[in-house]
């Protein structure tokens, strides 16, 4: 079932998932390539999202939650308790749904992760809040306003600035929740062509609830129903000729 | 469409905005017929000596508030310097950090029984506490006293204001692998500064009209006095004491005393207010 032979970035093994009593995601075997996008499409509370927020351990911030099995990036397992939450969120960066700019100047947004792990000069970070715009294809845009608010800026440019201060940070991972759901289309435009060219340097998970989203920008997609992972393939062949007939029904709109 | 329904819907609405119209009318008759007397009483007696001069002795002409105004300045200072930090502090625990065990809820109730509790109430527990035990009245038992009242009040405010701060934006901090302390201090509480500076604002303007308080701790002192140590003189209780005189004189500057403070009032208000709208913005 898995879609590449070498070594995968991320590897989930026989994960288990609790919110209090109820049982999110059901013994997930999954690799994750390295320098490829993997999709999850599937539909609303299938758990795709609570999947992507395990290999951050983003479910750490509240109680209640609890995840069992295995999550080894890079052969280690981030769900062990002495996993440093800090270091492994600097290594698996994630971009949220809405953006959510931190209420400071553009420049800052940028260089509030970086100064949490780097001790950089002022030439260097300034280098770095560049390279890190450039990358997220907003550089051009901002250029000329480093120091005004980043919550000044459009629901897309805030997306490409969340993108952006997730990128400074040199993760290995990004993991991207619906990350264009709250966009218009020329903006989503944008960060798929992102995505693109991220995937040149990162290992990127997204969570998608547009189909066609995931046929343009993934290499393998998953899907998932009901805590469950029903199929994962490379995306041509799941959109083409899924292996399950749960998958094809909902790729072609019969379902869900 | 139903006529006598239509008809009858009309005159239910029509009812009702008259009623919540005559009760709001009734609630500001009071309000401006208090600031019309404070205005009319209080703007003749206010002149450049009210500023310049210390409050007379009995049955003499002339004299001011300096050291009253200087008092509440300082001991209204005072108390939000010392209650400003610990409601902070005490608002930000209980919004990042006390989402599980027993400790938050309960420090909320009772933060909500401080917030209610009379200030007289603070008074005698700060002379019981504290005056008792120096062995005299002074102008940093009132400030305790009103860091007591302060407290509550900015707890209150600091917390509801960084509940307010959306969810998304402290994951994506955390995401980033920044630790607690720092969420707290460079996102959270940075979105709600202009909330949580409105809370001290109206912290200030609470305790600088409070009497009770300050009877039982600065008590009251005739000259100017700069040392928090002693006795010192404020604005609310020269208000309490001059105004029951038989003096003309003294009922002439409490009722001056009593404008300065309601303008003070109305200032903090004011600049609150501009605060929180040029947040929205």
């Amino acid at each position: 079932m898995t879609a590449t032979s070498s070594t995968p970035k991320l590897a989930v093994r026989s994960l288990n998932f609790y919110y209090g009593n109820f049982h999110a995601l059901k013994n997930i075997h999954l690799d994750i390539p390295e320098k490829k996008v993997t999709a999850f499409i599937g539909p609303s509370g299938c758990g795709k999202s609570t999947l992507l927020r395990t290999f951050n351990r983003m479910y750490d911030l509240y109680p209640k939650l609890r995840a069992e099995g295995e999550i080894l990036l890079n052969g280690e397992n981030v769900l062990n308790s002495q996993t440093d939450l800090n270091m492994l969120r600097a290594k698996v960066g994630m971009v949220f749904q809405k953006p959510t700019p931190f209420p400071m100047s553009i420049y800052d947004n940028i260089a509030f992760g970086v100064k949490l792990y780097e001790k950089l000069s002022r030439a260097e970070m300034d280098d770095r809040v560049e390279w890190a715009l450039q990358k997220a294809a907003l550089w051009n845009e901002v250029k000329d306003k480093l120091r005004q608010s980043g919550l000044g800026l459009s629901g897309g440019q805030q997306q490409r600035l969340c993108i952006a201060r997730a990128v400074a940070v040199k993760p290995e991972v990004l993991l991207l929740d619906e990350p264009t759901s709250a966009l218009d289309p020329i903006s989503t435009a944008h960060i798929e062509e992102l995505v693109h060219e991220l995937k040149q340097d990162y290992t990127i998970a997204m969570v998608t609830h547009n189909m066609q989203q995931a046929a343009r920008v993934s290499d393998i997609t998953a899907y998932m129903y009901l805590g469950e992972l029903v199929e994962v393939g490379g995306t041509d062949q799941i959109f083409t000729k899924p292996a399950r007939k749960e998958t094809e029904d909902y790729i072609t709109g019969k379902f869900g | 469409m139903n006529q006598s329904l239509y008809l009858r819907r009309r005159l239910i609405n029509g009812f009702n905005l008259t009623m919540s119209t005559l009760t709001m009318l009734f609630g500001l008759f009071w309000l401006s017929w208090i600031l019309f007397t404070l205005f009319s009483n209080g703007l003749s007696a206010i002149n450049l000596d009210v500023f310049l001069h210390d409050t007379p002795a009995p049955d003499s002409e002339g004299g001011g508030l300096r050291n009253a105004i200087f008092g509440s300045l300082m001991m209204a200072a005072g108390g939000t310097a010392i209650g400003t930090p610990i409601g902070i502090m005490a608002g930000i625990y209980l919004a990042e950090y006390g989402q599980r065990g027993w400790l938050a809820p309960t420090a909320r109730f009772i933060n909500d029984i401080l917030l209610s509790a009379p200030s007289i109430v603070i008074g005698l527990f700060v002379w019981i506490a504290y005056v008792q035990h120096v062995g005299h009245f002074s102008a940093w038992a009132g400030s305790f006293a009103l860091a007591l009242l302060v407290i509550p009040v900015v707890l209150r405010t600091t917390e509801n204001m960084l509940r307010l701060v959306p969810h998304s934006m402290r994951e994506a901090a955390y995401a980033l692998g920044a630790p607690r302390w720092k969420v707290v201090t460079a996102v959270t509480l940075r979105a709600s500064k202009a909330g949580v500076l409105t809370g001290i604002l109206l912290a200030v303007s609470r305790i600088s009209g409070e009497t009770a308080p300050l009877l039982f701790t600065a008590l009251n002192n005739q000259f100017f006095s700069a040392d928090m140590n002693a006795p010192m003189a404020n604005l609310p209780v020269v208000i309490f004491r001059f105004a029951m005189s038989p003096h003309d004189n003294w009922i002439k500057l409490a009722w001056a005393a009593a404008l300065i403070v309601t303008l003070a009032v109305l200032a903090l208000n004011i600049i609150a207010r501009v605060l929180l709208k040029k947040d929205q913005a």
